[in-house]
């Protein structure tokens, strides 16, 4: 308990990871909270590879979780670019206003 | 010891919390606010078992990048005040003991796997690139980035570009009514439509602008 080891960083990185999840799935509001529920996940994947690189004594995990940084912001702001210009053309970003595509 | 698990205690709950409050608040602007404080205390637990450069390029890109740029599409789409309808509406409820059933099995299969890795932890063999602890962090990273990984570091650079590309395309309009200069027009004109010579009487004037 007091020694913290690997084990106790990858449960906080499984434990974030859910609740990005849960927060994909029980969503009732708008599309920008699923879009920072998927910023979660990947937070918790950069907490995962984080501490296996300084556990192992080895140095790619962080240089793969600058990329996955920088796969992240351009991916919030591409999401964002299309939740603004559906904004734009349909005046609501609700999850259950959204079925264009009758899916 | 004593004092690192105690800062890890601490990091670790406040960033559980807030990632907790970011699904479950019913304001949107104090979900951004939640983003924010999660990705500082996680960049604080970074910073704290040695990973100096990611944490200060976390607080940098996530925080000062990210977490801005949603706050300011949030506060421009003007979705701040609608209210949470969890368990409300009956037709979209359905749902949500699935969601609930799903997200259960990933953090058992999670924690199992955690739970394997603890039990064997050669599992995984060590990488040649070792950080070594005469050199700083930042100065280690560097020295693999711009060696090993040029290649990918240029495409992720790339990725930034058309994104930045795909964004602008995405949210330019073309508006009515609005003067711009047209650099194709200007370079294009002749002198036969610029100037005109006139033949000016005495004590009549000309009227030019008409």
């Amino acid at each position: 308990m007091i020694d913290i080891g690997l084990g106790h960083y990858l449960t906080l990185g499984a434990v974030i990871f859910t609740i990005g999840i849960i927060g994909i799935f029980l969503n009732r509001k708008n599309i920008i909270v699923i879009l920072m529920s998927i910023e979660l996940i990947l937070l918790s994947v950069n907490i995962n590879l984080v501490s296996f690189s300084i556990f192992l004594n080895d140095l790619s995990g962080q240089v793969f979780t600058l990329f996955i940084l920088t796969v992240a912001a351009a991916e919030a702001a591409i999401g964002l670019a299309i939740i603004v210009v559906y904004y734009r053309n349909s005046g609501t970003i609700r999850v259950e206003d959204i079925d264009k595509l009758k899916g | 010891m004593i004092a690192h698990s105690i800062f890890f205690y601490f990091f670790s709950i406040v960033a559980i919390i807030s990632a907790i409050m970011v699904t479950a608040s019913k304001n949107t602007v104090h979900s951004v606010f939640f983003l924010i404080l999660d990705f500082i205390s996680i960049s604080c637990l970074f910073i704290m078992i040695g990973a100096e450069f990611l944490g200060m390029i976390m607080l940098i890109v996530y925080v000062g990048a990210v977490a801005v740029l949603f706050l300011f599409v949030v506060m421009m789409l003007n979705v701040a005040q609608q209210k949470n309808q969890w368990f409300l509406s009956k037709s979209s409820s359905r749902h949500i003991p699935i969601g609930l059933i799903i997200s259960a099995i990933i953090f058992f299969e999670l924690i199992i796997v955690v739970g394997g890795w603890k039990y064997k932890p050669d599992l995984v063999s060590l990488s040649s690139i070792g950080s070594t602890n005469e050199i700083s962090n930042t100065h280690s990273l560097g020295q693999v980035l711009y060696t090993e990984y040029i290649h990918i570091f240029q495409i992720s650079g790339m990725i930034l570009l058309i994104a930045m590309i795909g964004a602008i395309v995405l949210t330019y309009r073309q508006r009515e009514g609005v003067k711009t200069q047209s650099y194709v027009k200007q370079i294009s004109r002749e002198r036969s439509e610029g100037v005109e010579v006139l033949e000016v009487q005495s004590n009549k004037g000309v009227k030019i602008d008409d």
